[in-house]
């Protein structure tokens, strides 16, 4: 508990100096790329039918995703802390590359851990992570994916925790990491608010992201959880189907996803009738996780958010869908997000917005998508 | 008053220290635990750490990882552990508690189905403890609840006379242990070093000085483990401590086990070692 104290209190000192924020500004807008577009996707909009649908542009971000504003967020915070030593946990390997981005920008020692499915699913990201200067290091136990690169990082951070600063990437973990990495992904929301407005001269009138762990999904959501006109709907990973080990929806209580405690929350958890933990399976490795960000199950609890999953196949034909149609390769996790946009859009007037969250680009998933295409 | 208690009274009364060994229930099968229980009695061992596996031990190092995937494969639950200790009860007295995280543990306390339309299922803490109870259990310790989260469970478990321990590390702040005395029963564990179980070649010197620390906040008996593997560094914890525990060492005997009989001798052979020294 001590380190996730003086974590807490750091975070709760930066968040009061207006000199913290100032500097994360600057590197959002110099290195990374801030403020990404909104982009009126006429012909995905025209192919729907129905509500015109924007797309966040967070792809746009340097290292290719959202994760990089959390990962500047903590970064600054571990160099006022005076940790050297930054470790992180990835999934699809784009918190790691995020992660190992800053670290080279700031000359700090990196570790990732990853799991080894999931370094052979993103064989491109662990070798951009070592490119970086980073040491990404294989963990073998349990499934093999993100809990398991959680467990492993966490097993570090407790080792080693005088001179290492834990850089967890989702909105997940113990306190104060759900409330930390929301505020440094709510830049999203904010961004979307003003633009939109500029745009259209009112608000939307529905918000739809993919959640893994569920950062930025959080992140567009945040700002407009007040607005009680706007619909948001967050979009789990159906996988292959609703038996468990098939998915990575913890919303579907008839696919095993109920209250549990997993990594220092408690939340929804893929699990079996023991309390051992599933394995699931996405083909997004980024979606891939047996529990979500406690935030999320409030907002699902309190009815202000819904949940619904896309299977790999819908993801699938998304994926291919945006590329023809707008010239844009998402990555599979936000894939999962236009394919549940195509359907509610459908079904909405064509004077309304719906607005999508482009968490990130394809690049990294163009050989599993090959894969997966390939007959036979 | 209760047996664990009980026991560290008696010890202290005879000017003794006490020995705590780990094990994996399931590990290598549930038969062999109940063997194990009976065998680390019999050798002396003061209380006995029961582990019910998880699939996502991040507190344990490698070998304790290992014994779960070993005890996970075989598909049982709490029940059939409970089942074990009821087993084990017949045949020794010695104080046994649960060491474990604590979804197993909820999960085991759910007592509706949820059907995922509501909010949170209610979790029935009276289930576990009645059944531990009835079972011959005499505390648990949850390495994944923090103090703050668990005035309900303490509660439910006091009421039904079992015990919470707790753990304690070096980097825990004086706040912290003050937390944690005001909420322990039977004896508080404090952990060698920062970092997860699993023996190592040295103690540190943080060991001793945390002990000094919490005994400034509780009268409980205080058990060091982490680290520990050999009958030098048992002795020495016992220069300071009420008691050793000995975990990674001993499941590490485990796994070399050939067969269940090997794996009882074995065990019993080295937690003697380790206490006679």
């Amino acid at each position: 508990m001590a380190p996730l104290e003086e974590l807490t209190a750091a975070y709760e000192a930066a968040r009061a100096d207006e000199s913290f924020q100032q500097e994360l500004d600057g590197l959002l807008r110099d290195f990374a790329g801030r403020p990404t577009a909104l982009f009126l996707a006429q012909r995905l909009t025209e192919h729907a039918g129905g509500a015109r649908i924007y797309l966040k542009r967070e792809d746009l971000l340097h290292t290719g995703a959202h994760k990089i504003n959390n990962t500047l967020g903590q970064i600054l915070l571990a160099r006022r802390m005076g940790k050297a030593r930054i470790i992180a946990e990835t999934g699809a390997g784009q918190h790691g590359v995020a992660t190992a981005t800053v670290c080279a920008l700031f000359g700090l020692e990196c570790v990732v851990y990853m799991g080894s499915e999931d370094m052979r699913r993103q064989a491109l990201n662990v070798f951009r992570m070592q490119l970086l200067g980073a040491e990404v290091r294989e963990v073998d136990s349990g499934s093999r994916t993100l809990k398991d690169a959680i467990n492993e990082a966490l097993r570090d951070w407790v080792t080693n925790v005088a001179n290492t600063y834990y850089l967890l990437g989702s909105a997940l973990g113990p306190h104060p990491y759900p409330v930390m990495v929301r505020d440094f992904q709510k830049v999203i929301g904010d961004e979307t608010r003003e633009q939109i407005l500029e745009k259209e001269g009112r608000l939307p009138d529905c918000l739809i992201a993919c959640v893994g762990g569920g950062s930025n999904s959080i992140g567009l959501f945040y700002p407009f959880l007040s607005d009680d006109a706007v619909r948001m709907i967050g979009v789990e990973a159906g996988g292959t189907g609703s038996e468990l080990g098939q998915h990575a929806a913890r919303f579907n209580a008839a696919g095993g996803g109920r209250p549990g405690v997993l990594q220092g929350t408690m939340s929804y958890v893929l699990q079996d009738e023991r309390g051992q933990i599933a394995t699931t399976h996405s083909i997004s490795a980024g979606l891939d996780y047996p529990s979500i960000g406690p935030e999320h199950a409030f907002l699902h609890d309190e009815g202000r958010v819904e949940y619904t999953s896309v299977s790999d196949a819908e993801a699938l034909a998304a994926f291919q869908m945006l590329s023809r149609l707008e010239g844009i390769i998402p990555a599979l996790e936000s894939a999962h997000a236009v394919a549940h946009a195509l359907k509610v859009a459908s079904e909405m007037k064509t004077d309304q917005i719906l607005i999508v969250n482009l968490s990130g680009r394809g690049d990294k998933d163009v050989d599993t998508v090959r894969e997966s295409l390939e007959p036979g | 008053m209760s047996r664990i208690a009980e026991t560290f009274g008696k010890l202290e009364s005879n000017n003794r220290r006490g020995f705590i060994p780990f094990i994996t229930a399931g590990d290598p099968d549930l038969q062999t635990t109940r063997d194990l229980i009976i065998e680390l009695a019999r050798a002396g061992a003061t209380l006995i750490e029961l582990g019910v596996p998880f699939t996502d031990p991040m507190a344990d190092g490698p070998v304790i990882q290992r014994a779960s995937e070993r005890a996970l494969r075989h598909g049982f639950g709490l029940a059939e552990i409970l089942q074990t200790v009821t087993e084990a009860r017949q045949q020794t007295d010695v104080p046994l508690i649960l060491f474990s995280y604590f979804n197993p543990l909820l999960q085991f306390c759910a007592n509706e189905k949820a059907d995922g339309t509501s909010a949170l299922p209610a979790f029935k803490f009276e289930i576990l403890t009645r059944e531990a109870k009835r079972a011959g259990v005499d505390g648990v310790l949850v390495t994944d609840l923090v103090p703050e989260e668990a005035s309900e469970f303490v509660a439910v478990l006091r009421a039904n006379d079992l015990d919470m321990i707790f753990l304690v590390a070096p980097t825990s702040t004086d706040e912290r242990l003050q937390m944690v005395a005001e909420r322990a029963s039977g004896f508080i564990y404090a952990v060698s070093r920062a970092g997860v179980t699993g023996a190592r070649e040295e103690m540190s010197a943080e060991a001793e000085m945390l002990v000094r620390r919490v005994r400034q906040f509780s009268d409980l008996p205080v058990a060091v483990g982490f680290g520990i593997s050999k009958p030098e560094q048992v002795a020495d914890v016992w220069r300071y401590a009420d008691a050793a525990v000995v975990g990674s060492a001993i499941v590490g005997e485990l796994e070399q086990a050939k067969s269940s009989a090997d794996a009882v001798s074995r065990v019993g052979r080295f937690a003697r070692h380790l206490i006679s020294g």
